[in-house]
């Protein structure tokens, strides 16, 4: 079984809970094992850059020497995670000076920082790392039918400039054709949904997920996938109030991609913490169960 | 007597990720305004703030919201056909600012961001019941209603932690903190 070390992160923790049941569960179904980096720390998320950019890398290579230390690849859920843990790898290794300092910090908790792992978004680890033949092998129930919007948001995509799909992405409509799922085209699939800005700056934040519901919505989404926890908190939880704001009827359900190929693979949907949402995709999901028969 | 640095040069040296972005390569052409998502709450949008950062207009420039409604999203990064990486510039602008105590009035985001990093310091994790005080009292009723019944509804499905998470190796993880900022007895 291959294995890579996972770091959740604090999200994945409490509030995105049930990303991180359905990612270990379907990637031990895929047959990958996600062993949770022993100890890991928060990444800095994005505040942290805002204060100091020296202890935000460290915070990352911290993460990053530890998966070194279980000679293992790093896989991380969380776009903002990735991102950073991304960047400190690059940044580290183009400063010989920086990575220096940071690893006089780093002998503190006996660790080093050499530069030579490779940072995976959880995502692509399902579409490159395992792949969509694969996928297809062992899907169970396909999701004929049901429409997904695939949401990328920023950082998995971003900045990444050597990225190919930086414009206009498909690696997450593959997937979900993979696991029998129609993926909808809508133009927001790579916009923002505001992040942080939910707490510091609402109304900006506000006119972004609205944008973003309705654009979905608008194109057929029965159901909008993401890959990021933070995603799919702004996205799922502040309907109600951009409803009132906007004078709207939203009430679309927001998954992460892992429940959708749990439930393709045949996995249980509580084992894929599917119930802890606040708009239920029951619905949507007794659909496909209809039409496949 | 020795010149000090213009104040583009200084936006674009502000460390690692910012250093040496060619800001004055900019060619005005509005690509970063048109793709942001959070221009329309900018009291400049982000293009215009470049040619403000080009001027010298250091004090119009550090007293702007601009960078504090910059969500980190980057699309205006990839898009620059000058390669000037502008989020990290709005990075490197809200660091200055905070280290000079200079940003605007009633802004949520310093607070936060200093929350948010006193947090991660003494405990390793980060931890959002800690966050809350820090915006949620300069909401409006109405949006503190709403807060805490998000909050509140979270908590019912079982997606808010209880107890504030901290990693085991605590005590070398505040030596390493040490080691990059001497912060003494803060910790």
């Amino acid at each position: 079984m291959k294995e890579y070390a996972y770091f959740p992160g604090c999200s994945l923790e409490k509030m995105a809970i049930s990303y991180n049941h359905s990612a270990l569960e379907t990637t031990y179904k895929l047959g990958v094992n996600l062993k949770e980096i022993e100890d890991w720390n928060c990444c800095g998320a994005t505040a942290y850059f805002h204060v100091d950019e020296l202890l935000a890398y460290t915070l990352g290579a911290r993460n990053l020497a530890m998966a070194e230390k279980e000679g293992l690849d790093l896989v991380a859920p969380c776009s903002g995670c990735y991102k950073n843990m991304f960047f400190t790898q690059v940044h580290l290794n183009h400063d010989p000076d920086l990575k220096e300092h940071i690893n006089a910090a780093l002998e503190e908790d006996n660790l080093q920082f050499t530069g030579n792992t490779t940072v995976h978004h959880l995502l692509d680890l399902f579409v490159n790392e395992i792949g969509l033949e694969k996928i297809k092998e062992t899907v169970k129930q396909p999701l004929t039918g049901l429409r997904v919007a695939p949401y990328y948001g920023c950082q998995i995509l971003r900045p990444r400039k050597d990225h190919e799909d930086v414009e206009n992405p498909s690696f997450f409509e593959g997937l979900l054709s993979a696991i029998g799922a129609t993926p909808i085209d809508y133009a927001l699939k790579m916009k923002c949904c505001g992040g942080s800005l939910l707490i510091t700056s609402r109304p900006a934040a506000f006119s972004m997920v609205h944008n973003l519901l309705k654009n979905a919505v608008d194109n057929g989404a029965e159901v909008i996938a993401t890959a990021c926890p933070l995603c799919q908190i702004n996205l799922e939880c502040y309907q109600q109030q951009i409803n009132r704001e906007f004078n709207t009827h939203f009430s679309v359900p927001v998954v992460y991609f892992t429940q959708l190929v749990g439930l393709a693979l045949g996995i249980k949907p509580k084992r894929l913490g599917l119930g802890k949402e606040f708009i239920s995709p029951k619905k949507a999901f007794e659909a496909i169960a209809t039409a496949t028969g | 007597m020795t010149d000090k640095p213009a104040f583009n040069q200084e936006v674009a040296n502000l460390l690692y990720a910012a250093e040496g972005n060619p800001l004055e390569t900019c060619i005005q052409c509005g690509s970063c305004s048109g793709t942001c998502p959070a221009a329309n709450v900018m009291d400049h949008t982000p293009r215009r703030l470049i040619a403000m950062i080009n001027a010298g207009m250091k004090e119009q420039v550090l007293a702007s919201n601009t960078f504090w409604y910059c969500a980190s999203c980057y699309h205006c990064t990839v898009r620059c056909p000058s390669g000037i990486d502008i989020a990290e510039a709005m990075y490197a602008l809200k660091r200055y600012t905070m280290w000079k105590g200079q940003y605007q009035e009633g802004m949520i985001g310093p607070t936060f961001s200093e929350t948010f990093v006193k947090t991660i310091v003494r405990s390793g994790r980060s931890y959002e019941p800690i966050l809350a005080p820090t915006y949620i009292f300069s909401y409006g009723v109405r949006e503190f209603i709403d807060e805490a019944v998000t909050a509140t509804n979270l908590m019912l499905k079982g997606r808010i932690p209880l107890l504030p998470p901290r990693i085991k190796r605590l005590e070398n993880f505040k030596r390493m903190i040490s080691h990059i900022i001497p912060i003494g007895e803060a910790l």
